[in-house]
């Protein structure tokens, strides 16, 4: 584990001469111009975090502009870094550090500040005009109005371009290297590895090697300036979290999800192909996948989002584990094809990484307002198991459900991930292979009724699965359409009593998928003393909601939390779990969409918490939901 | 057995056995109306594809939506009747991951140009190994009696009552505008013809598009009669064969010296400046040239045949070869590998 840039010595490099503090967790946040690298600063910063041994969760924010104008509030991009010596589970409420590399960064930023925290800015970037440009009528460096926090003026670029003054660089070129002086500074810091950053940066660069080496450079200036200069009296030290045993790597959603999808190819045994059209946040997965053709992974830009499902679709006629990655509104151009593949009974996997809505929304930002759409957003009556990791991490294991139930169900799945889960990273314990779950196709072979035909529609009594006939398998010609099918032979069938038949069958299909029952997180359960509050989530909310009961609890409050990861069909316990207590509270990132459900399905009186501002919740304000909970429950119960 | 005579099917299993048109039928009811032109394709592409010599479980049948998309059914292959418009998607999934497969897309003028033209021509740039029938008869049948995107400007119909404003769009010009290798058209009723572009077709390596006239005798009866009653076709039809010169009844194709090409009487004069038809040509300049010879309104000198079919890359074997390609540089796929990455840590 380094201690500083090992082995070499830059301008004055002492080692450790200033005092040590240790923490137990810190959140930091980086925020710039979209044109500043602040997402390639935190994505370092967390590299090196992860391989430290703090646990970690990440918040990348940025807009939906590749590049809005510079120095204006709407160009501020940044990313969130909370870490920490033990289990975590949000990327934090509020900043204890914020880096800000220009006037708009600090406006932006700084209503989300606690008093105390730090701020670091680049000193250089509060001229006249660029303060001027963002609304500021005072510099707010000069004028005490940030009395409350412990500012650090630091001359950024100045310092950049005086380390790489050598370098033979044009300035606009050393200038832009100055988000790795301030990750060097912050490395400095928080006590970070840093040879993983110069390893990655002479990999990034290894056809611009100058380039390479004045990104290193202002790395290490950055780290130094940390150790030389007085104005940072301190580092700190975030010694690494007690995980269950085992190897780890640092994971993003979107990237656990590609290799979920690999790994269920690799464990059914079935060709992966992806269909798929570019669309934030989703992109990332098309990306991942295209990279490893050598597991014989197609992947397929189609024209369009109903090509993308269409060509899975049609893929997994072929046999494939047929794959179409999306968000919310390309969920709605493919519904058509969904409804299709429920008609068809084939496996088919359908990836939507929800964004803001309705329409174009907030494509960069996250929320879970397609559960309705996924659940009810077809023609006719169109029933499509729905999974939804918790967090990014488990989005792995999300891609390999969902593959397991479309193969033995021969149904389209919805998975529902979300931006934040998509973006977001944490530690993963990588698992081992033969710990996966295998998935078994089964593929029609021969003839199935005892006249020795073949019944496209003859269905598996258990699972209600049809027969997966592939085109090349001789004697099982068959022809399936969107028309309406007779019950068995598959034939065109416009019979009302076999329509009836058909569409409570389909239900029944999806109805009896087997599900993993429903976890209760309740601590007095077994002493006979139940708490009275269930608070219940899906999906991306597992982090703020764990944490708020954590902090509830923390301070003698009662609450039992339960989070849904199959969101059709329901665990069957679900319906006992609720009807257990008192209050149910349903915090979403939507108006209330699975409290809809819930109260529709189970008929109790579940309560929404909502929220929609294309940002996580904040463990604190559920906290606050929580204890309001209880209190109307109990009075006697104060916070 | 032979070497496969149809190049586009190398990789597809032979027949172990002759076929027969019957192998190709099922036992469903055909329910096309009476007198349809779809029964004379449909009987002729039964009786064509015993000539493919490969196994019928190794065939399918991929439609949209509309009459014609009701083709599949009748087919004793493996089938899917999908939604309107997608078929080309559907089957590019379908054929490019497996090429042990010979794909065919069975749709019509609605399906194909309306509501599932950016698929036509997304499917047509691509060059998939397909080969996609369009059943053109210039009306909507399925929806009773609609004008359709090749009706003649003006058209009487249930929706344009005083006529519809649309121009219509030529099928031949579109798919050549849209990069496609293969284009050619035939008629319903010429069966010799017909089986006679389907070979051509499915000889061919890559996405080939049969444009058919096709009769609607409910909604939009004769509209190709003037191709079919044989003293108007020997006028008004232009049958192209590759490498003879094009021409029909006394007449004959000429290029104008401002490049257009003009239909013109055949004298001893001209006759050696007739045109040569090139189906192979790179430049698809001349192709497109035919494909709008005929008189939109009156489809005088309509020509039929194979108008362009050229050799380009093929998409699903340029996508298995970049499969192996990946194999050959990193090996095969490690799935522990993958995982794991490249930074990780212990934990005791």
């Amino acid at each position: 584990m380094g201690d500083g840039p090992e082995g070499r010595s830059g301008p004055g490099a002492p080692r450790r001469s200033k005092p040590v503090r240790r923490l137990d967790r810190v959140i930091i946040r980086f925020a710039g111009d979209s044109g500043d690298g602040m997402q390639l600063t935190g994505d370092r910063f967390t590299s090196e975090t992860a391989s430290f041994g703090n646990d970690l969760s990440t918040l990348p924010n940025f807009p939906a502009e590749i590049r809005a104008p510079a120095g204006t509030l709407p160009g501020v991009s940044s990313f969130q870094l909370h870490f920490a010596d033990h289990d975590i589970l949000t990327p934090g409420d509020a900043p204890n550090v914020l880096v800000a590399m220009n006037p708009a960064a600090l406006k932006a930023n700084l209503p989300d500040l606690p008093r105390g925290a730090e701020i670091i800015v680049d000193a250089d970037e509060f001229t006249k005009r660029a303060l001027a440009k963002v609304g500021y009528g005072a510099d707010p460096l000069a004028d005490g109005s940030l009395g409350a926090f412990h500012l650090h003026k630091v001359p950024l670029t100045t310092l950049t371009l005086e380390a790489l003054k050598d370098s033979g660089l044009a300035r606009k070129d050393a200038e832009r290297a100055k988000n790795m002086f301030a990750l060097g500074l912050l490395s400095w810091m928080y006590h970070r590895p840093t040879l993983g950053t110069e390893s990655f940066l002479r990999t990034k660069f290894a056809k611009k090697p100058a380039i390479a080496e004045a990104n290193i450079t202002a790395f290490k200036a950055g780290w130094n300036f940390g150790e030389t200069t007085e104005d940072f009296a301190v580092s700190y030290e975030v010694p690494p979290a007690k995980l269950p045993a085992g190897r780890y790597r640092n994971i993003s959603g979107n990237l656990a999800l590609s290799y979920g999808l690999i790994a269920a190819g690799q464990r059914s045994g079935l060709p992966i192909f992806l269909g798929s059209y570019p669309i934030t946040p989703a992109s990332d997965i098309l990306h991942e996948l295209s990279r490893h053709k050598n597991f014989g992974v197609r992947t397929f830009q189609a024209e369009d989002e109903i090509a993308g499902i269409g060509a899975a679709l049609g893929a997994a006629f072929g046999g494939a584990l047929g794959v179409t990655t999306t968000s919310g509104p390309g969920v709605a151009l493919k519904s058509e094809t969904i409804g299709l593949a429920v008609s068809l009974e084939l496996p088919l996997l359908v990836v939507d990484i929800q964004r803001g809505g309705p329409s174009t929304g907030l494509p960069t930002k996250t929320e879970q307002a397609d559960l309705l759409q996924a659940m009810f957003g077809r023609n006719g009556e169109a029933p499509v198991p729905i999974v939804a990791p918790a967090t990014p991490a488990e989005c792995f294991d999300a891609a390999l459900e969902a593959a397991r139930i479309a193969v033995t169900y021969r149904t389209p799945v919805l998975l529902l991930s979300d931006g934040y889960l998509a973006n977001g990273s944490e530690p993963w314990r990588i698992p081992e292979i033969d710990e996966l779950p295998e998935i078994k196709p089964d593929f029609a072979t021969g003839p199935n009724t005892e006249e020795g035909e073949f019944w496209p529609y003859k269905r598996d009594p258990h699972t209600l699965a049809r027969p997966w006939a592939l085109p090349g398998t001789p004697g099982l010609e068959h022809r399936i359409g969107g028309i309406e099918k007779q019950d068995g032979t598959g034939n065109i069938s416009y019979d009302p009593a076999n329509h009836d038949l058909m569409v409570r069958t389909r239900q029944a299909k999806v109805d009896g998928v087997a599900v993993p029952p429903l976890v209760v997180d309740d601590p007095g359960i077994e002493a006979g003393d139940r708490a009275g509050v269930l608070v219940i989530g899906w999906g991306s909310t597992y982090g703020p909601i764990t944490a708020a009961v954590r902090r509830v609890r923390a301070d003698g409050g009662r609450v039992a939390q339960a989070h849904l990861r199959n969101l059709n069909p329901f665990p069957a316990n679900l319906g006992a779990v609720l009807a257990s207590y008192d209050k149910v509270i349903v915090p979403e990132m939507n108006l209330g969409q699975l409290a809809l459900l819930l109260r529709g399905k189970y008929l109790i009186d579940a309560q929404s918490y909502n929220q929609v501002r294309g940002l996580p919740f904040k463990a604190a304000q559920l906290a606050d939901v929580l204890w309001a909970a209880i209190g109307t429950l109990d009075g006697s119960e104060e916070r | 057995m032979n070497e496969q005579r149809f190049p586009s099917l190398n990789l597809v299993p032979k027949a172990e056995a002759p076929q027969s048109a019957k192998d190709f039928k099922t036992d469903q009811e055909v329910r096309w109306c009476p007198g349809c032109g779809d029964y004379a394709i449909l009987a002729a592409v039964q009786a064509f594809m015993p000539e493919l010599g490969i196994r019928r479980e190794n065939t399918v049948f991929v439609s949209g939506i509309g009459c014609s998309s009701r083709f599949p059914y009748y087919m004793n292959t493996y089938g899917m009747h999908s939604i309107h418009g997608r078929a080309p998607a559907i089957a590019t999934g379908l054929a490019a991951s497996r090429q042990d497969l010979s794909v065919w897309v069975v749709t019509g003028d609605g399906d194909a140009l309306s509501i599932g033209g950016n698929h036509l021509i997304h499917a047509l740039r691509r060059n998939v190994n397909l080969k996609i029938l369009l059943f053109n008869n210039r009306i909507y049948g399925l929806t009773k009696g609609q004008y359709s995107p090749t009706s003649e400007r003006g058209k009487i119909t249930k929706s344009t009552p005083m006529g519809s404003l649309d121009a219509p769009f030529n099928p031949l010009s579109l798919a050549l505008g849209a990069e496609a290798t293969f284009v050619a058209r035939t008629i319903d009723s010429d069966r010799k013809h017909l089986q006679s572009v389907l070979r051509a077709a499915a000889e061919h390596e890559g996405t080939a598009l049969v444009e058919i006239y096709q009769n609607c005798n409910i909604f939009n009866d004769g509209a190709f009669e003037i191709l079919k009653d044989a003293a108007s076709a020997e006028r008004a039809l232009i049958r192209l064969e590759h490498g003879q010169p094009i021409r029909f009844a006394d007449q004959g194709v000429f290029r104008g010296p401002d490049g257009e090409l003009t239909c013109a009487e055949v004298t001893a004069a001209n006759e050696a400046r007739l045109l040569v038809h090139d189906a192979h040509a790179p430049s698809p300049v001349t192709a497109f040239a035919l494909s709008r010879l005929a008189d939109a309104d009156t489809l005088h000198h309509t020509p039929i045949g194979v108008l362009r079919s050229v050799r380009r890359p093929v998409y699903d074997t340029l996508m298995a070869e970049q499969l192996a390609a990946a194999v050959d540089q990193g090996g095969e796929g490690d799935l522990a590998a993958l995982l794991a990455g490249r930074d990780t840590w212990t934990v005791a």
